[in-house]
């Protein structure tokens, strides 16, 4: 199992340095490496993940090594998914770095596993953390559109043409990058957040019971709501986007961690 | 060897200028002195590229001797010039220099502009007149189309052609950084001006769907409107057209700012945001410098598009070198295919290719045959030699004929490795001694 996580990590260190070395010297060779690698390490989380369901009993979700895990593996699964169906030109270099640092968390959080108490043994706790997690994967995604968006018009706008203006797509591309994965994300939060309430209320006998992760949630969810609006009625699009999408993603990290480690309440992650 | 069979005389921007060049060029009509071009120089296989910017010679010649001189007197003959001047304004390339020369200009490294594209449709235009008039041979014929085939291996490898190095060029190039694809966008021209007309047209071809001009005297922009099958506008509609453009190109010859930032930022508000590109070309400046400052809005003045023009031909420079190495490997690779070109090296081969399959095919026999005795199994081995030498004996002789009823060398010798098939690489098994 240990042996499986190593395997994966390597893998996705690969991808991360391949995807880096040709963002610099954009060899075709080397990008066509970062690409299979990433399907494979994709394959290889994917089993790692399978194994340790197999082994604890449950969905592998709980700690924090199996929480950053499967978020490492949505954010993995998520872009490949996207870029089958869309070619955005170097989306690759801005995500593997994320997913490989998720994967450092993880590498160095304990693997313990840690009994689930009955309450919680539930088949809501595959669905609701799995989709919330995927949410958190899109909202990842469109961060990374987010930060490209905003180096790219940098250097666009200030006329200084470096590293990115080359090597990132038009602006344009990069606005619909960010569409789509704010409402992707958007709609999975919603769906992470109903699937939660459904769960509380059959394991605590109520819907809403203002548990710091869930007032986060609802705080997180407050604020892509505004900004997907924004965007319909008053044209908040490209640059203020982009920018939101970016500050959005920063209250979803404190949400997805820092809510435990400084809040606690019943999501605290085992161990 | 036959390499060294190989010359190319020419002339171009870098060693000669236009005065020579034109008395040089050969007519455009399509006629070119092909047939005079060999009898005089006694060359074997010609050809003639002849464009506004070089002309070369290309040319099979066993004569080395005579060659230069034969050469030169056949491009310069109609000018007045002497032997050393020819010489002076001229290069002559012969073997593995000439193949390296050849391949350079096919792939626009040699070209006034490296990387513009134009020059491998003329060298093909010049390949099929030479090839039709029967003046190229194996060794033109392969040369040839080796030079188009790693001109595409640069243009596919390296980006040696992407990026834009003119101004008007430069403007279509940011239109799809920020907005990607251009089909659909408006784009309204004011005033007008040889640039911003040019511009207008590229974003067309580029897929722009509609123009509007506008111009302080209606008439100029109806006739301008006509040309690009757009809106003509007055200069008073400039604000209420702002609305629904994508792209404007500036370049009227007002002596104060055209259009102020106060102007459009209301506008952007209407425009829910959608960006808007601005392109100011006049001299001086019609959009306030200040516009660049409002969100979603991009203002290129005519230095900053030289900027990109310039970080571009850096960009071009750098791809260059790395067609180059292209350049150069692909240059070595043809040298070896002519070094194989000659006689005795093709039997060896041939020799060498029949012989391996004979050993193959004898090896699974006799392996299927284990209770077969030894004299029988000498002697199957034997018939296997000779029918081998025997099927072989005729296109050695083939190969080695000097009779005149016979193509010429080159020829004999490219039909005999094609249809042995000596020049694919990873022959079907032969080979797995």
């Amino acid at each position: 199992m240990t042996l499986l996580f190593n395997l994966t990590f390597f893998l996705y260190l690969f991808v991360t340095v391949s995807y880096l070395a040709f963002f610099f010297n954009q060899n075709p060779k080397i990008q066509i490496l970062a690409r299979y690698g990433m399907v494979i390490a994709a394959v290889s989380h994917v089993g790692y993940t399978v194994v340790r369901y197999l082994s604890v009993g449950y969905t592998p979700i709980t700690s924090n090594h199996e929480a950053v895990s499967f978020f490492a593996l949505a954010v993995c699964l998520s872009y490949l998914s996207f870029r089958w169906r869309y070619q955005v030109k170097n989306f690759g270099v801005f995500v593997s770095p994320i997913v490989f640092a998720l994967m450092l968390v993880a590498y160095f959080s304990s693997t313990k596993v840690v009994e689930l108490s009955p309450v919680l043994q539930s088949l809501w706790l595959p669905v609701h953390a799995s989709i919330a997690i995927l949410a958190n994967a899109f909202l990842t995604l469109a961060f990374c559109g987010g930060v490209m968006y905003l180096l790219q018009e940098r250097e666009i706008k200030g006329k200084h043409f470096g590293m990115f203006y080359t090597r990132l797509p038009s602006l344009e591309s990069l606005d619909n990058l960010n569409n789509h994965c704010l409402t992707a994300g958007f709609l999975l939060l919603t769906l992470g957040i109903v699937t939660g309430s459904f769960w509380a209320e059959q394991a605590f006998g109520t819907y809403w019971q203002w548990d710091p992760k869930e007032t986060w949630s609802l705080v997180t969810w407050l604020i892509y709501a505004a900004i997907l609006h924004q965007r319909f009625t008053a044209g908040w699009r490209r640059r203020k986007a982009a920018i939101l999408a970016v500050i959005g993603y920063i209250v979803v990290l404190f949400t997805f961690w820092g809510v435990n480690f400084m809040l606690g309440g019943i999501h605290s992650y085992a161990g | 060897m036959q390499a060294n069979n190989i010359f190319i005389l020419g002339v171009n921007h870098k060693t000669a200028p236009v005065e020579i060049r034109e008395q040089l060029a050969f007519s455009a009509d399509g006629t070119l002195p092909l047939q005079e071009l060999l009898t005089s120089t006694g060359a074997s296989e010609g050809c003639i590229l002849s464009t506004c910017n070089r002309v070369e010679i290309i040319t099979v010649s066993n004569d080395a001797e005579r060659s230069p001189g034969a050469l030169r007197r056949f491009l310069f003959g109609k000018t007045s010039l002497s032997d050393d001047e020819a010489a002076k304004y001229s290069y002559l390339h012969q073997g593995s220099e000439a193949i390296t020369h050849l391949f350079r200009v096919g792939a626009s490294l040699d070209s006034m502009i490296v990387g513009e594209p134009q020059i491998l449709g003329q060298l093909k235009q010049a390949y099929k007149i030479a090839s039709e008039e029967n003046c190229t041979g194996a060794i033109l014929n392969r040369f040839l189309h080796k030079s188009f085939s790693v001109a595409k291996r640069i243009r596919t490898e390296t980006s040696i052609g992407s990026n834009a190095v003119s101004i008007s060029y430069a403007a279509v190039e940011m239109a799809k950084k920020i907005f990607g694809d251009l089909q659909g966008k408006v784009v309204m021209l004011v005033g007008a001006g040889e640039m911003a007309e040019l511009a207008a047209e590229h974003l067309i071809n580029q897929g722009v769907g509609q123009v509007v001009v506008v111009n302080r005297t209606l008439e100029r922009a109806v006739k301008l409107a006509r040309q690009f099958n757009g809106k003509a506008a007055g200069l008073d509609e400039l604000f209420t057209q702002l609305e629904d453009i994508d792209i404007l190109i500036s370049s009227t010859g007002a002596p104060g700012l055209v259009l102020k930032k106060d102007d459009v930022k209301p506008v952007m508000r209407q425009r829910h945001n959608r960006p808007l590109f601005l392109i100011d070309i006049a001299v001086p400046r019609d959009l306030d410098p200040e516009l660049n400052n409002l969100d979603n809005v991009y203002l290129y003045d005519i230095d900053d598009l030289q900027q990109v023009v310039d970080v571009n031909k850096a960009e071009r420079d750098k791809e260059a070198a790395r067609g180059e190495n292209i350049v150069a490997e692909e240059a070595m690779k043809f040298q070896q295919w002519l070094e194989g070109m000659e006689v005795s090296p093709t039997i060896a081969e041939l020799r060498r290719k029949a012989d391996a399959i004979c050993q193959a095919e004898l090896a699974r026999t006799l392996g299927n045959l284990k209770d077969l005795s030894p004299k029988a199994q000498v002697s199957i081995e034997k018939m296997a030699g000779a029918i081998v030498s025997k099927m072989l004996h005729d296109p050695i002789r083939f190969l080695k004929a000097e009779d005149r009823h016979n193509p010429d060398k080159g020829e004999r010798l490219a039909v005999t490795r094609q249809i042995f098939a000596l020049d694919q690489d990873g022959d079907n098994g032969a080979e797995d001694e």
